[in-house]
């Protein structure tokens, strides 16, 4: 969800922008983080971990702790909390390390 | 290999004022900044900022960033800024190693600063790493940076000063925060916010920490406990509290990997948030020619950041040989206000991890 009101922050509506999450079609606004897009569209959990198959949601949103991994346009193991999203980009939910194709 | 006078890893307020203190004096500098924006921690600070004028105090800390961003542009001439930028690695004879858009760069320079800035501690506790577990700076980012929301109830485990503040901006937000919970048996932060925080009826819990989270794909609660004196868990104090967030602000460790990985000297120091180069009086480390400014050497606040950024490119200058009684005397001013920003109280910690650095300098 995205904040509507707040006393501090100016929140102009940007312009929207639409992605794929699983082959579905998704929006997010211009200037948006992937992870940040995702969160406003209610998806926490991005991945699974690698030996365990925990649940990954991001922890940092700096580029620090690898949490954040996902498939973006293919590549594996992207930091969605410090890629800026664009216009019909792939996003996929990643099991383990993914894979090169 | 590509070629420039110095390199700066990281813009944030330290390396913004240091390529600033450079490229006045008409030294061409290379930034390195992974993210997609300038300014680090800055940008996602809401709040106006304590300390003295000189060093924005009551601005709020995006328009400092703003500022300091704005004052580098009448020199882009001797600026290059390079955003999205990785610094991966330093090599000897002052090669570094960029990634950039999934291609690979090398530079070599005569000086390189590394300001870095922090990464935040995590905690152990049982499920710690449930989605819904975030570090406070990732819920800041995501609020003030992003528009978003990143719960609808929330936990705060930590009550320093970032721990005080980011709940504020939660329930500024419009976000549920349920309580702020403190191992120690007082309250790390400011009053002033402990303050506010309470005047808006949120709990601070003092004596308590976390035992486990809640949820199975996603966090549903958290289970709190109360600690004795000596921090051991009282038994039968365990509460559910039940929440869609819960943010660790458990305080900030320096980011030294870079500096570690080039070999240059390091120490762990508690009172700097751990392991900190032993750098000189001008801020130069063991490997000639690089030097380090901000919260990768010692934890402190964005106003003594900004100072040491100043501070660090002027020691650059002279290291390349510029030498004025302009120089020194602002490299003077500079010290004064550092001093000036360590003295209180609240200035203890680095003074005593000051002291340590020194110690451990005459020992290697
Ligand atoms: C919630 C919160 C509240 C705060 N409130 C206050 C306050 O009221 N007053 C105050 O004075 N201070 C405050 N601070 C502290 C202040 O923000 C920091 O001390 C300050 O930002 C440190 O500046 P820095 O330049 O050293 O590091 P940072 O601001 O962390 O910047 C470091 C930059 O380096 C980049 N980087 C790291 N590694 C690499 C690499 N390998 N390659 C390329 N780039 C890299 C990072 O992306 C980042 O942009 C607060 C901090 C937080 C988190
Ligand atoms: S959440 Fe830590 S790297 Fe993305």
């Amino acid at each position: 969800m995205r904040i509507k009101e707040h006393p501090i922050l100016e929140l102009i509506d940007k312009e929207k922008i639409h992605f794929f999450y699983n082959g579905e079609v998704m929006y997010g606004q211009v200037g948006d983080s992937i992870a940040a897009a995702l969160h406003a569209s209610g998806i926490k959990v991005l991945s699974k971990s690698i030996h365990l198959e925990r649940p990954r949601g991001f922890y940092c949103a700096i580029g620090n702790c690898s949490s954040c991994h996902m498939t973006v346009d293919g590549i594996p193991n992207v930091k969605t909390c410090i890629t800026e999203l664009l216009p019909g980009m792939r996003v996929e939910f990643q099991s383990g390390k993914g894979v090169l194709r | 290999m590509i070629h420039t006078d110095v390199i700066i890893v990281g813009g944030g307020p330290a390396g913004l004022c240091a390529a600033y203190s450079l490229v006045k004096q008409g030294v061409s500098v290379t930034l390195f900044e992974r993210n997609s924006k300038l300014g680090g921690q800055l940008v996602k600070q809401t709040h106006k900022f304590f300390g003295s004028e000189k060093q924005y105090a009551k601005t709020r800390g995006f328009d400092i960033a703003a500022k300091l961003i704005k004052d580098l542009e009448p020199y882009s001439a001797f600026l290059t800024i390079e955003k999205n930028a990785t610094v991966l690695g330093i090599y000897p004879d002052k090669v570094v190693t960029v990634m950039k858009n999934e291609a690979y760069f090398k530079y070599q320079c005569k000086a390189i600063i590394v300001s870095t800035g922090a990464m935040e501690k995590v905690l152990a506790f049982e499920q710690n790493d449930l989605p819904g577990i975030y570090g406070a700076g990732a819920v800041q980012t995501l609020m003030n940076v992003y528009g978003v929301y990143p719960g609808q109830s929330i936990v705060m485990v930590g009550s320093g000063n970032i721990g005080l503040i980011v709940s504020y901006q939660l329930l500024q937000a419009g976000v549920e925060v349920k309580a702020v919970i403190e191992a120690a048996s007082s309250i790390g932060g400011y009053k002033v916010h402990a303050s506010k925080l309470r005047r808006l009826g949120v709990p601070i819990l003092t004596n308590t920490t976390i035992k486990k989270a809640h949820g199975v794909d996603f966090l549903t609660g958290v289970e709190t406990i109360q600690l004795d004196e000596s921090w051991k868990t009282i038994p039968g104090t365990e509460k559910t509290i039940q929440c869609d967030a819960c943010c660790i602000s458990v305080g900030l460790a320096p980011m030294h990997q870079l500096l570690s990985m080039a070999g240059v000297h390091m120490k762990y120091i508690p009172e700097f948030g751990g392991i900190v180069p032993i750098a000189s009086d001008t801020h130069e480390t063991s490997y000639d020619g690089l030097f380090v400014a901000g919260d990768v050497y010692g934890i402190e606040e964005a106003s003594s950041a900004i100072v040491e950024g100043y501070l660090s490119g002027l020691y650059v200058s002279n290291k390349l040989g510029m030498k004025s009684e302009e120089i020194n005397s602002q490299i003077a001013d500079f010290h004064q206000q550092l001093e000036y920003l360590r003295s209180g109280p609240f200035g203890k910690k680095t003074r005593q991890g000051l002291e340590k650095i020194k110690e451990a300098r005459n020992v290697t």
